[in-house]
Protein backbone atom coordinates (compact mmCIF):
# COMPACT_ATOMS: atom_id res chain seq x y z
CA UNK A 1 0.00 0.00 0.00
CA UNK A 2 0.96 3.53 -0.75
CA UNK A 3 2.75 5.31 2.39
CA UNK A 4 0.40 8.44 2.57
CA UNK A 5 2.73 10.14 5.16
CA UNK A 6 3.14 14.20 4.86
CA UNK A 7 6.97 13.07 4.30
CA UNK A 8 6.22 9.89 1.99
CA UNK A 9 3.77 11.84 -0.12
CA UNK A 10 5.83 15.08 -0.58
CA UNK A 11 9.16 12.76 -1.62
CA UNK A 12 6.67 11.67 -4.70
CA UNK A 13 6.01 15.15 -5.43
CA UNK A 14 8.05 15.12 -8.46
CA UNK A 15 6.28 11.77 -10.15
CA UNK A 16 3.01 12.83 -9.07
CA UNK A 17 3.10 16.14 -10.44
CA UNK A 18 4.57 14.86 -13.76
CA UNK A 19 1.81 11.97 -14.51
CA UNK A 20 -1.17 15.15 -13.02
CA UNK A 21 0.61 17.85 -15.62
CA UNK A 22 2.31 15.48 -18.45
CA UNK A 23 4.85 18.26 -18.48
CA UNK A 24 8.54 16.66 -18.17
CA UNK A 25 10.32 19.88 -16.23
CA UNK A 26 13.63 18.56 -16.23
CA UNK A 27 13.89 18.59 -20.43
CA UNK A 28 13.48 22.51 -19.67
CA UNK A 29 17.25 22.58 -17.42
CA UNK A 30 19.73 23.63 -18.76
CA UNK A 31 22.21 23.68 -16.07
CA UNK A 32 22.19 23.22 -12.44
CA UNK A 33 19.49 26.82 -11.77
CA UNK A 34 19.09 28.06 -15.57
CA UNK A 35 16.27 26.56 -17.25
CA UNK A 36 14.56 27.53 -21.10
CA UNK A 37 11.77 29.81 -19.85
CA UNK A 38 10.15 30.27 -23.26
CA UNK A 39 11.07 26.74 -24.04
CA UNK A 40 8.72 25.77 -21.72
CA UNK A 41 5.91 28.33 -22.45
CA UNK A 42 5.91 27.04 -25.68
CA UNK A 43 5.52 23.21 -24.50
CA UNK A 44 1.67 24.24 -24.08
CA UNK A 45 1.48 23.31 -27.59
CA UNK A 46 -1.17 26.25 -28.37
CA UNK A 47 -0.64 29.13 -30.25
CA UNK A 48 -2.23 32.59 -29.06
CA UNK A 49 -5.02 32.08 -32.03
CA UNK A 50 -5.48 28.68 -30.84
CA UNK A 51 -6.11 29.66 -27.42
CA UNK A 52 -8.57 32.30 -28.04
CA UNK A 53 -10.68 30.03 -30.19
CA UNK A 54 -10.27 27.13 -26.75
CA UNK A 55 -11.96 29.95 -24.86
CA UNK A 56 -14.40 31.62 -26.97
CA UNK A 57 -16.14 28.05 -27.55
CA UNK A 58 -16.08 28.00 -23.69
CA UNK A 59 -17.52 31.47 -23.14
CA UNK A 60 -14.54 32.99 -21.88
CA UNK A 61 -12.77 36.22 -22.89
CA UNK A 62 -14.04 39.19 -24.96
CA UNK A 63 -14.82 40.86 -22.06
CA UNK A 64 -16.47 44.83 -22.63
CA UNK A 65 -13.38 47.26 -21.66
CA UNK A 66 -15.37 50.04 -20.06
CA UNK A 67 -14.31 53.74 -19.96
CA UNK A 68 -14.97 54.74 -16.19
CA UNK A 69 -15.97 58.74 -16.86
CA UNK A 70 -16.83 59.61 -13.60
CA UNK A 71 -14.14 57.99 -11.67
CA UNK A 72 -11.88 59.64 -14.64
CA UNK A 73 -13.33 62.71 -13.72
CA UNK A 74 -12.64 61.94 -9.30
CA UNK A 75 -9.23 61.27 -10.44
CA UNK A 76 -8.50 64.32 -12.37
CA UNK A 77 -10.32 66.63 -9.25
CA UNK A 78 -7.96 65.48 -6.82
CA UNK A 79 -4.97 66.04 -9.29
CA UNK A 80 -2.85 68.81 -10.60
CA UNK A 81 -4.33 70.89 -13.57
CA UNK A 82 -3.30 68.83 -16.37
CA UNK A 83 -3.23 65.57 -14.85
CA UNK A 84 -5.18 62.54 -14.36
CA UNK A 85 -5.23 59.54 -16.75
CA UNK A 86 -8.03 58.34 -18.71
CA UNK A 87 -9.02 55.05 -16.59
CA UNK A 88 -10.54 52.01 -18.02
CA UNK A 89 -11.47 48.80 -16.80
CA UNK A 90 -11.73 45.13 -18.11
CA UNK A 91 -14.73 44.14 -16.95
CA UNK A 92 -13.37 40.07 -16.16
CA UNK A 93 -16.47 39.61 -13.90
CA UNK A 94 -18.34 38.86 -17.19
CA UNK A 95 -16.75 35.86 -17.85
CA UNK A 96 -18.45 32.51 -16.94
CA UNK A 97 -17.59 32.03 -13.40
CA UNK A 98 -17.34 35.58 -12.71
CA UNK A 99 -13.60 36.49 -12.92
CA UNK A 100 -10.71 36.62 -15.35
CA UNK A 101 -9.49 32.94 -13.69
CA UNK A 102 -11.87 31.48 -16.53
CA UNK A 103 -9.43 32.51 -18.98
CA UNK A 104 -6.43 30.35 -16.93
CA UNK A 105 -8.78 27.54 -16.37
CA UNK A 106 -10.43 27.40 -19.99
CA UNK A 107 -7.16 26.07 -21.26
CA UNK A 108 -5.96 23.83 -18.72
CA UNK A 109 -9.66 21.73 -18.89
CA UNK A 110 -9.17 21.61 -22.47
CA UNK A 111 -6.06 20.06 -22.10
CA UNK A 112 -7.04 17.61 -19.51
CA UNK A 113 -9.82 16.69 -21.47
CA UNK A 114 -7.89 16.44 -24.38
CA UNK A 115 -5.34 13.91 -23.07
CA UNK A 116 -8.10 12.01 -21.62
CA UNK A 117 -7.72 12.70 -17.60
CA UNK A 118 -10.92 11.60 -16.13
CA UNK A 119 -11.14 14.62 -13.97
CA UNK A 120 -9.55 17.73 -12.85
CA UNK A 121 -8.06 19.33 -9.47
CA UNK A 122 -6.89 22.68 -8.23
CA UNK A 123 -5.80 23.27 -5.24
CA UNK A 124 -6.98 27.13 -4.43
CA UNK A 125 -9.06 29.33 -1.94
CA UNK A 126 -9.75 32.02 -4.55
CA UNK A 127 -11.73 32.67 -8.03
CA UNK A 128 -9.58 29.96 -9.67
CA UNK A 129 -11.34 27.17 -8.38
CA UNK A 130 -14.97 28.49 -9.62
CA UNK A 131 -13.50 28.95 -12.91
CA UNK A 132 -12.26 25.79 -12.74
CA UNK A 133 -15.45 23.71 -11.60
CA UNK A 134 -17.33 25.74 -13.98
CA UNK A 135 -14.67 24.69 -17.14
CA UNK A 136 -15.19 21.56 -15.89
CA UNK A 137 -18.48 21.65 -16.28
CA UNK A 138 -18.71 22.58 -19.68
CA UNK A 139 -16.01 19.64 -20.53
CA UNK A 140 -18.61 17.31 -18.83
CA UNK A 141 -15.27 16.45 -16.49
CA UNK A 142 -15.14 15.66 -12.26
CA UNK A 143 -13.69 18.37 -10.55
CA UNK A 144 -12.24 18.57 -6.99
CA UNK A 145 -11.30 21.65 -5.55
CA UNK A 146 -9.57 21.68 -2.43
CA UNK A 147 -9.87 25.00 -0.13
CA UNK A 148 -7.92 26.26 3.05
CA UNK A 149 -11.35 27.86 4.51
CA UNK A 150 -11.56 27.32 8.38
CA UNK A 151 -9.38 28.30 11.62
CA UNK A 152 -8.94 25.73 14.54
CA UNK A 153 -12.60 27.03 16.25
CA UNK A 154 -14.47 25.75 12.56
CA UNK A 155 -14.87 29.35 11.84
CA UNK A 156 -15.00 29.68 7.79
CA UNK A 157 -13.13 33.05 6.10
CA UNK A 158 -16.72 34.23 5.00
CA UNK A 159 -14.62 35.31 1.33
CA UNK A 160 -13.47 31.32 0.88
CA UNK A 161 -16.82 30.16 2.11
CA UNK A 162 -18.54 32.00 -0.37
CA UNK A 163 -16.42 30.62 -3.46
CA UNK A 164 -16.40 26.98 -2.26
CA UNK A 165 -20.05 27.40 -2.42
CA UNK A 166 -20.00 28.77 -6.02
CA UNK A 167 -17.91 25.42 -6.72
CA UNK A 168 -20.12 23.29 -5.48
CA UNK A 169 -22.94 25.22 -7.55
CA UNK A 170 -20.86 23.98 -10.24
CA UNK A 171 -20.98 20.38 -9.31
CA UNK A 172 -17.30 20.39 -8.10
CA UNK A 173 -16.40 18.28 -5.02
CA UNK A 174 -14.84 20.87 -2.53
CA UNK A 175 -12.40 19.52 0.24
CA UNK A 176 -12.26 22.16 2.58
CA UNK A 177 -9.28 21.99 5.00
CA UNK A 178 -8.13 24.16 8.08
CA UNK A 179 -4.98 27.05 7.83
CA UNK A 180 -1.65 25.54 6.74
CA UNK A 181 0.48 24.49 3.55
CA UNK A 182 -0.47 21.26 4.18
CA UNK A 183 -3.15 22.10 1.77
CA UNK A 184 -0.23 21.07 -1.14
CA UNK A 185 0.38 17.60 0.68
CA UNK A 186 -3.42 17.11 0.65
CA UNK A 187 -3.84 17.98 -3.23
CA UNK A 188 -1.15 15.68 -4.14
CA UNK A 189 -2.57 12.73 -2.10
CA UNK A 190 -5.96 13.25 -4.04
CA UNK A 191 -4.22 13.49 -7.06
CA UNK A 192 -2.47 10.29 -6.80
CA UNK A 193 -5.72 8.58 -5.58
CA UNK A 194 -7.90 9.69 -8.67
CA UNK A 195 -5.58 10.31 -11.54
CA UNK A 196 -6.63 13.78 -12.23
CA UNK A 197 -4.98 16.43 -14.32
CA UNK A 198 -3.60 18.67 -11.57
CA UNK A 199 -4.83 22.24 -12.89
CA UNK A 200 -2.23 23.82 -11.09
CA UNK A 201 -2.60 27.84 -11.44
CA UNK A 202 1.11 27.90 -12.35
CA UNK A 203 1.50 25.76 -15.68
CA UNK A 204 2.16 27.17 -18.91
CA UNK A 205 -1.57 26.50 -20.15
CA UNK A 206 -2.80 28.08 -16.87
CA UNK A 207 -0.58 31.25 -17.61
CA UNK A 208 -0.76 31.19 -21.48
CA UNK A 209 -4.75 31.74 -20.67
CA UNK A 210 -3.80 34.83 -19.48
CA UNK A 211 -1.94 36.07 -22.05
CA UNK A 212 -5.13 36.54 -24.34
CA UNK A 213 -6.41 39.26 -21.40
CA UNK A 214 -3.45 41.68 -21.89
CA UNK A 215 -3.59 40.74 -26.01
CA UNK A 216 -7.46 42.08 -25.98
CA UNK A 217 -6.52 45.05 -24.07
CA UNK A 218 -3.47 46.38 -26.14
CA UNK A 219 -5.60 45.51 -29.25
CA UNK A 220 -8.93 47.39 -28.24
CA UNK A 221 -7.32 50.14 -26.91
CA UNK A 222 -5.01 50.76 -30.33
CA UNK A 223 -8.51 50.56 -32.26
CA UNK A 224 -10.47 52.78 -29.91
CA UNK A 225 -8.12 54.98 -29.41
CA UNK A 226 -5.48 55.11 -31.35
CA UNK A 227 -2.49 54.63 -29.45
CA UNK A 228 -1.28 51.47 -26.78
CA UNK A 229 -2.46 52.04 -23.32
CA UNK A 230 0.25 54.23 -21.35
CA UNK A 231 -0.39 51.97 -18.24
CA UNK A 232 -1.95 49.29 -17.12
CA UNK A 233 -2.76 48.04 -13.50
CA UNK A 234 -2.50 44.16 -12.29
CA UNK A 235 -3.51 42.48 -8.93
CA UNK A 236 -0.93 40.87 -8.15
CA UNK A 237 -0.84 37.63 -5.83
CA UNK A 238 1.02 34.60 -7.01
CA UNK A 239 2.19 36.33 -10.44
CA UNK A 240 0.04 34.58 -13.12
CA UNK A 241 -1.93 37.95 -13.44
CA UNK A 242 1.29 39.77 -13.90
CA UNK A 243 2.92 37.59 -16.56
CA UNK A 244 0.19 36.58 -18.60
CA UNK A 245 -0.85 40.03 -19.33
CA UNK A 246 2.46 41.16 -19.48
CA UNK A 247 3.54 38.45 -22.01
CA UNK A 248 -0.56 39.08 -24.02
CA UNK A 249 0.42 42.89 -23.86
CA UNK A 250 4.07 42.46 -25.80
CA UNK A 251 2.33 40.20 -28.24
CA UNK A 252 -0.37 43.02 -29.38
CA UNK A 253 2.85 45.36 -29.93
CA UNK A 254 2.66 47.82 -27.00
CA UNK A 255 6.23 47.74 -25.88
CA UNK A 256 6.06 50.93 -23.97
CA UNK A 257 3.43 50.28 -21.96
CA UNK A 258 4.32 50.09 -18.35
CA UNK A 259 3.01 47.10 -16.30
CA UNK A 260 2.29 48.47 -12.78
CA UNK A 261 1.60 45.47 -9.93
CA UNK A 262 -0.93 45.87 -7.27
CA UNK A 263 -1.05 44.53 -3.86
CA UNK A 264 -2.95 45.08 -0.88
CA UNK A 265 -0.86 45.84 1.61
CA UNK A 266 -0.71 42.63 4.64
CA UNK A 267 2.46 42.83 5.70
CA UNK A 268 2.79 41.72 9.35
CA UNK A 269 0.10 39.00 9.43
CA UNK A 270 1.64 35.59 8.64
CA UNK A 271 -0.25 33.67 6.23
CA UNK A 272 0.07 29.77 6.96
CA UNK A 273 -0.80 31.29 11.13
CA UNK A 274 -4.35 30.00 12.44
CA UNK A 275 -4.87 32.98 14.32
CA UNK A 276 -3.97 35.56 11.60
CA UNK A 277 -6.33 33.33 9.31
CA UNK A 278 -9.34 35.01 10.11
CA UNK A 279 -7.81 38.54 10.85
CA UNK A 280 -7.72 40.01 7.58
CA UNK A 281 -9.96 40.96 5.42
CA UNK A 282 -8.92 39.98 2.00
CA UNK A 283 -7.67 36.47 1.31
CA UNK A 284 -5.93 37.03 -1.93
CA UNK A 285 -4.21 40.18 -4.27
CA UNK A 286 -2.00 40.82 -1.45
CA UNK A 287 1.83 41.07 -0.31
CA UNK A 288 1.34 37.33 1.80
CA UNK A 289 1.26 35.98 -2.11
CA UNK A 290 2.72 39.21 -3.67
CA UNK A 291 5.93 39.57 -2.06
CA UNK A 292 6.80 35.54 -1.62
CA UNK A 293 6.30 34.81 -5.48
CA UNK A 294 7.97 37.63 -7.16
CA UNK A 295 11.20 36.99 -4.83
CA UNK A 296 11.10 33.17 -5.48
CA UNK A 297 8.34 31.75 -7.32
CA UNK A 298 9.49 28.07 -7.48
CA UNK A 299 7.29 27.15 -3.85
CA UNK A 300 4.39 25.99 -5.90
CA UNK A 301 2.96 22.63 -7.11
CA UNK A 302 5.09 22.52 -9.95
CA UNK A 303 8.92 22.33 -10.22
CA UNK A 304 9.14 25.50 -12.55
CA UNK A 305 6.37 27.92 -11.83
CA UNK A 306 5.48 29.92 -15.60
CA UNK A 307 4.42 32.86 -13.65
CA UNK A 308 7.65 34.78 -13.00
CA UNK A 309 6.28 38.42 -12.08
CA UNK A 310 9.79 39.91 -11.10
CA UNK A 311 10.66 39.48 -15.10
CA UNK A 312 7.48 41.83 -16.08
CA UNK A 313 6.67 44.00 -12.88
CA UNK A 314 8.08 47.47 -14.16
CA UNK A 315 6.50 49.21 -10.78
CA UNK A 316 4.86 47.83 -7.82
CA UNK A 317 2.71 49.62 -5.70
CA UNK A 318 0.91 48.72 -2.35
CA UNK A 319 -2.59 49.82 -1.40
CA UNK A 320 -4.57 49.22 2.29
CA UNK A 321 -7.80 47.29 2.38
CA UNK A 322 -9.52 51.01 3.63
CA UNK A 323 -8.59 52.01 -0.12
CA UNK A 324 -10.03 48.95 -1.72
CA UNK A 325 -13.22 49.17 0.01
CA UNK A 326 -13.68 52.89 -0.35
CA UNK A 327 -12.84 52.31 -4.44
CA UNK A 328 -15.64 49.26 -4.06
CA UNK A 329 -17.69 51.78 -2.67
CA UNK A 330 -17.16 54.23 -5.01
CA UNK A 331 -17.18 51.86 -8.22
CA UNK A 332 -21.09 51.18 -7.36
CA UNK A 333 -22.20 54.71 -6.38
CA UNK A 334 -20.22 56.51 -9.52
CA UNK A 335 -19.78 53.98 -12.33
CA UNK A 336 -23.37 51.56 -11.31
CA UNK A 337 -20.94 48.61 -10.85
CA UNK A 338 -20.91 46.31 -8.03
CA UNK A 339 -17.75 43.90 -8.37
CA UNK A 340 -15.13 42.90 -5.80
CA UNK A 341 -13.73 43.78 -3.28
CA UNK A 342 -10.69 41.88 -4.03
CA UNK A 343 -10.25 42.12 -8.22
CA UNK A 344 -11.23 46.07 -7.34
CA UNK A 345 -7.37 46.31 -5.86
CA UNK A 346 -5.77 47.52 -9.05
CA UNK A 347 -8.85 50.28 -9.46
CA UNK A 348 -7.61 51.34 -5.90
CA UNK A 349 -4.28 51.73 -7.21
CA UNK A 350 -5.43 53.18 -10.22
CA UNK A 351 -7.44 56.30 -8.84
CA UNK A 352 -3.91 57.65 -7.33
CA UNK A 353 -1.95 56.14 -10.19
CA UNK A 354 -3.90 57.98 -12.44
CA UNK A 355 -3.56 61.43 -10.67
CA UNK A 356 0.19 60.75 -11.86
CA UNK A 357 -0.40 61.15 -14.94
CA UNK A 358 -1.36 63.38 -17.57
CA UNK A 359 -4.56 64.11 -18.43
CA UNK A 360 -4.34 63.03 -22.07
CA UNK A 361 -2.57 59.26 -21.20
CA UNK A 362 -4.72 55.84 -20.82
CA UNK A 363 -4.29 53.72 -18.34
CA UNK A 364 -6.26 50.12 -17.40
CA UNK A 365 -7.29 47.98 -14.98
CA UNK A 366 -7.24 44.66 -16.26
CA UNK A 367 -10.01 43.13 -14.19
CA UNK A 368 -12.96 43.24 -12.03
CA UNK A 369 -14.39 40.21 -10.24
CA UNK A 370 -18.18 39.03 -9.01
CA UNK A 371 -19.36 39.60 -6.08
CA UNK A 372 -21.87 37.72 -4.03
CA UNK A 373 -22.62 37.01 -0.31
CA UNK A 374 -19.45 36.80 1.79
CA UNK A 375 -17.33 38.46 -1.33
CA UNK A 376 -18.44 41.86 -0.31
CA UNK A 377 -17.63 44.84 1.82
CA UNK A 378 -20.40 44.66 3.75
CA UNK A 379 -20.07 40.98 4.43
CA UNK A 380 -16.11 41.12 4.93
CA UNK A 381 -16.06 44.36 7.03
CA UNK A 382 -18.69 42.94 9.59
CA UNK A 383 -17.00 39.55 9.60
CA UNK A 384 -13.73 41.90 10.64
CA UNK A 385 -15.76 43.85 13.36
CA UNK A 386 -17.16 40.53 14.78
CA UNK A 387 -13.01 39.51 14.58
CA UNK A 388 -12.14 41.91 16.87
CA UNK A 389 -10.41 44.66 14.11
CA UNK A 390 -11.24 48.10 14.22
CA UNK A 391 -13.05 50.13 11.75
CA UNK A 392 -12.88 53.77 11.30
CA UNK A 393 -13.09 56.83 8.87
CA UNK A 394 -9.67 58.49 8.39
CA UNK A 395 -6.37 58.21 6.59
CA UNK A 396 -5.70 54.44 5.47
CA UNK A 397 -1.76 55.37 5.80
CA UNK A 398 -2.33 54.74 9.51
CA UNK A 399 -3.62 50.93 9.06
CA UNK A 400 -2.72 48.43 10.81
CA UNK A 401 -3.29 45.14 9.35
CA UNK A 402 -4.91 42.43 11.72
CA UNK A 403 -5.83 45.68 13.93
CA UNK A 404 -6.95 48.07 12.56
CA UNK A 405 -8.62 48.88 8.95
CA UNK A 406 -9.24 52.73 7.80
CA UNK A 407 -11.50 53.80 5.18
CA UNK A 408 -10.71 57.13 3.69
CA UNK A 409 -13.20 59.93 3.77
CA UNK A 410 -12.26 62.11 0.89
CA UNK A 411 -10.91 60.27 -2.39
CA UNK A 412 -7.14 62.11 -2.32
CA UNK A 413 -6.81 59.98 0.61
CA UNK A 414 -6.51 56.93 -1.69
CA UNK A 415 -2.99 56.81 -2.44
CA UNK A 416 -0.31 53.92 -3.53
CA UNK A 417 2.71 53.25 -1.75
CA UNK A 418 5.94 51.95 -3.97
CA UNK A 419 7.12 48.50 -2.98
CA UNK A 420 11.02 48.36 -3.79
CA UNK A 421 11.10 46.41 -6.54
CA UNK A 422 15.36 46.74 -6.22
CA UNK A 423 14.81 45.07 -2.90
CA UNK A 424 12.61 42.05 -3.93
CA UNK A 425 15.02 41.52 -6.83
CA UNK A 426 17.89 41.60 -4.22
CA UNK A 427 15.37 38.94 -2.09
CA UNK A 428 15.49 36.99 -5.31
CA UNK A 429 18.76 36.76 -5.52
CA UNK A 430 19.47 35.75 -2.45
CA UNK A 431 16.80 33.39 -2.26
CA UNK A 432 18.76 31.91 -5.48
CA UNK A 433 21.70 31.70 -3.63
CA UNK A 434 20.78 30.02 -0.71
CA UNK A 435 18.56 27.62 -2.61
CA UNK A 436 20.57 26.24 -4.81
CA UNK A 437 23.93 26.76 -2.49
CA UNK A 438 25.65 29.11 -4.91
CA UNK A 439 29.39 29.77 -4.29
CA UNK A 440 30.65 30.90 -8.02
CA UNK A 441 28.56 31.83 -11.54
CA UNK A 442 29.17 31.59 -14.58
CA UNK A 443 28.36 34.42 -17.24
CA UNK A 444 25.23 32.17 -18.72
CA UNK A 445 24.08 32.23 -14.99
CA UNK A 446 24.49 35.54 -14.43
CA UNK A 447 22.26 36.12 -17.49
CA UNK A 448 19.69 33.95 -16.48
CA UNK A 449 19.58 35.69 -13.53
CA UNK A 450 19.13 39.22 -14.90
CA UNK A 451 16.24 37.84 -17.41
CA UNK A 452 14.70 36.69 -14.25
CA UNK A 453 15.01 39.70 -12.48
CA UNK A 454 14.34 42.61 -14.67
CA UNK A 455 17.99 43.57 -14.02
CA UNK A 456 20.93 43.50 -16.05
CA UNK A 457 24.32 41.76 -15.49
CA UNK A 458 26.02 44.61 -13.42
CA UNK A 459 22.92 44.84 -11.14
CA UNK A 460 23.56 40.97 -10.50
CA UNK A 461 27.21 40.61 -9.73
CA UNK A 462 27.44 43.41 -7.36
CA UNK A 463 24.36 41.84 -5.33
CA UNK A 464 25.66 38.52 -5.38
CA UNK A 465 29.30 39.61 -4.18
CA UNK A 466 27.86 41.16 -1.68
CA UNK A 467 26.83 37.77 -0.54
CA UNK A 468 30.45 36.52 -1.17
CA UNK A 469 29.76 34.18 -4.56
CA UNK A 470 32.88 35.07 -6.97
CA UNK A 471 31.92 36.14 -10.48
CA UNK A 472 33.27 36.35 -13.38
CA UNK A 473 34.77 39.44 -14.72
CA UNK B 1 -33.62 22.98 13.76
CA UNK B 2 -30.68 20.77 12.65
CA UNK B 3 -31.04 17.16 11.93
CA UNK B 4 -29.51 14.76 13.96
CA UNK B 5 -29.97 11.62 11.90
CA UNK B 6 -28.94 11.00 8.08
CA UNK B 7 -30.45 8.49 6.40
CA UNK B 8 -29.32 6.86 3.13
CA UNK B 9 -28.54 9.29 0.05
CA UNK B 10 -28.82 12.70 2.61
CA UNK B 11 -27.10 15.24 1.51
CA UNK B 12 -24.32 15.67 4.71
CA UNK B 13 -20.58 17.06 5.83
CA UNK B 14 -18.12 14.31 7.76
CA UNK B 15 -15.37 15.70 9.23
CA UNK B 16 -11.57 14.21 9.48
CA UNK B 17 -7.71 15.11 10.93
CA UNK B 18 -5.65 14.57 8.51
CA UNK B 19 -2.48 15.81 10.16
CA UNK B 20 -2.34 15.55 14.35
CA UNK B 21 -0.98 18.54 15.96
CA UNK B 22 2.76 17.67 16.19
CA UNK B 23 2.94 15.97 12.86
CA UNK B 24 2.33 19.33 10.92
CA UNK B 25 4.34 20.54 7.90
CA UNK B 26 8.37 21.89 9.39
CA UNK B 27 8.38 25.96 9.77
CA UNK B 28 4.58 26.34 10.20
CA UNK B 29 4.05 28.91 12.58
CA UNK B 30 3.71 27.43 16.39
CA UNK B 31 0.05 28.32 16.40
CA UNK B 32 -0.70 26.41 13.68
CA UNK B 33 1.99 23.83 14.52
CA UNK B 34 -0.19 23.31 18.20
CA UNK B 35 -3.70 22.19 16.22
CA UNK B 36 -4.66 19.62 13.61
CA UNK B 37 -4.76 20.07 9.95
CA UNK B 38 -8.55 18.83 9.55
CA UNK B 39 -10.96 18.05 6.91
CA UNK B 40 -14.35 18.97 5.93
CA UNK B 41 -15.84 17.19 2.71
CA UNK B 42 -19.97 16.95 1.79
CA UNK B 43 -21.70 14.50 -0.17
CA UNK B 44 -24.38 11.62 -0.16
CA UNK B 45 -24.29 9.45 3.15
CA UNK B 46 -23.55 6.00 2.37
CA UNK B 47 -26.17 4.45 5.17
CA UNK B 48 -27.92 5.40 8.29
CA UNK B 49 -25.70 8.05 10.79
CA UNK B 50 -26.00 9.83 13.73
CA UNK B 51 -23.75 13.44 14.17
CA UNK B 52 -21.08 12.07 15.78
CA UNK B 53 -20.46 8.97 14.39
CA UNK B 54 -18.75 7.54 11.41
CA UNK B 55 -19.82 8.71 8.60
CA UNK B 56 -19.05 7.32 4.61
CA UNK B 57 -20.61 9.70 2.14
CA UNK B 58 -20.06 10.12 -1.94
CA UNK B 59 -18.69 12.95 -3.09
CA UNK B 60 -20.21 15.08 -6.21
CA UNK B 61 -16.78 13.83 -8.17
CA UNK B 62 -18.17 10.07 -7.12
CA UNK B 63 -15.49 9.25 -3.92
CA UNK B 64 -15.92 8.03 -0.92
CA UNK B 65 -14.90 9.46 1.99
CA UNK B 66 -15.04 8.22 5.68
CA UNK B 67 -15.06 11.14 8.72
CA UNK B 68 -16.85 11.81 11.51
CA UNK B 69 -20.71 12.91 10.40
CA UNK B 70 -20.64 16.38 11.62
CA UNK B 71 -24.01 18.00 9.66
CA UNK B 72 -27.05 16.73 8.06
CA UNK B 73 -28.20 18.83 5.08
CA UNK B 74 -25.67 21.67 5.71
CA UNK B 75 -26.50 25.32 5.68
CA UNK B 76 -24.87 28.03 3.98
CA UNK B 77 -24.34 30.73 6.51
CA UNK B 78 -22.15 33.34 5.01
CA UNK B 79 -24.51 36.66 3.80
CA UNK B 80 -23.95 39.95 2.94
CA UNK B 81 -23.55 41.13 6.63
CA UNK B 82 -24.56 44.39 8.62
CA UNK B 83 -24.66 47.71 7.18
CA UNK B 84 -21.63 49.45 7.41
CA UNK B 85 -22.10 52.99 8.75
CA UNK B 86 -18.22 53.82 7.50
CA UNK B 87 -19.15 53.09 3.54
CA UNK B 88 -22.59 54.46 4.19
CA UNK B 89 -21.00 57.82 4.66
CA UNK B 90 -18.41 57.26 2.09
CA UNK B 91 -21.30 56.42 -0.24
CA UNK B 92 -23.04 59.42 0.54
CA UNK B 93 -20.50 61.53 0.40
CA UNK B 94 -19.26 60.37 -3.47
CA UNK B 95 -22.78 60.98 -4.30
CA UNK B 96 -23.21 64.71 -3.44
CA UNK B 97 -20.09 64.72 -5.05
CA UNK B 98 -21.37 64.75 -8.68
CA UNK B 99 -25.04 64.72 -7.93
CA UNK B 100 -27.83 67.84 -7.78
CA UNK B 101 -29.53 67.00 -4.07
CA UNK B 102 -27.64 63.92 -3.56
CA UNK B 103 -29.04 61.62 -0.57
CA UNK B 104 -26.78 61.94 2.88
CA UNK B 105 -25.44 63.19 5.59
CA UNK B 106 -23.31 66.06 6.58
Amino acid sequence: MTDGSYQAVMARKNQIIRASVGIDYEQFNTGRMTFDYEGMMRQTGYALAEIISIQRAAGVGNTPLLELRNLTRLARDTAEPGYGARILVKDEAANPSGSFKARRAAVSVFHAKRHGYPGVLAATSGNYGAAVASQAAIQGLNCIIVQEVYDSRGVGQPEIVEKGRVCEAYGAEVVQLSVGPELFYVALRLLEETGYFNASLYTPFGIAGIETLGYEIGMEVKERYGRPPDAVVVTHAGGGNVTGTARGLARAGCKDTTVIGASVDLRGLHMASDHDFNRKSFTTGHTGFGVPFATWPDRTDVPRNAARPLRYLERYVLVTQGDVFYTTEALAQLEGLERGPAGNTSLAAAIALAREMKSDEILVVQETEYTGAGKHPSAQLTFARESGVEIKLGDPALNVPGQVIIIPEQPEQVKVRDYDLDGARKSYLRNAVSNFGLSYVTTGEMEFLAAETRSDVQFVQAVLRELGVECPC
Amino acid sequence: MAKELAHPGDWVQVHSVILKAGERAPGVPDDTARVPLEMRVKGFCVHEARVGQPATVLTAAGRQVSGILVAVEPAYEHDFGRPVPELLKVAAALRRRYRDGGAGCD
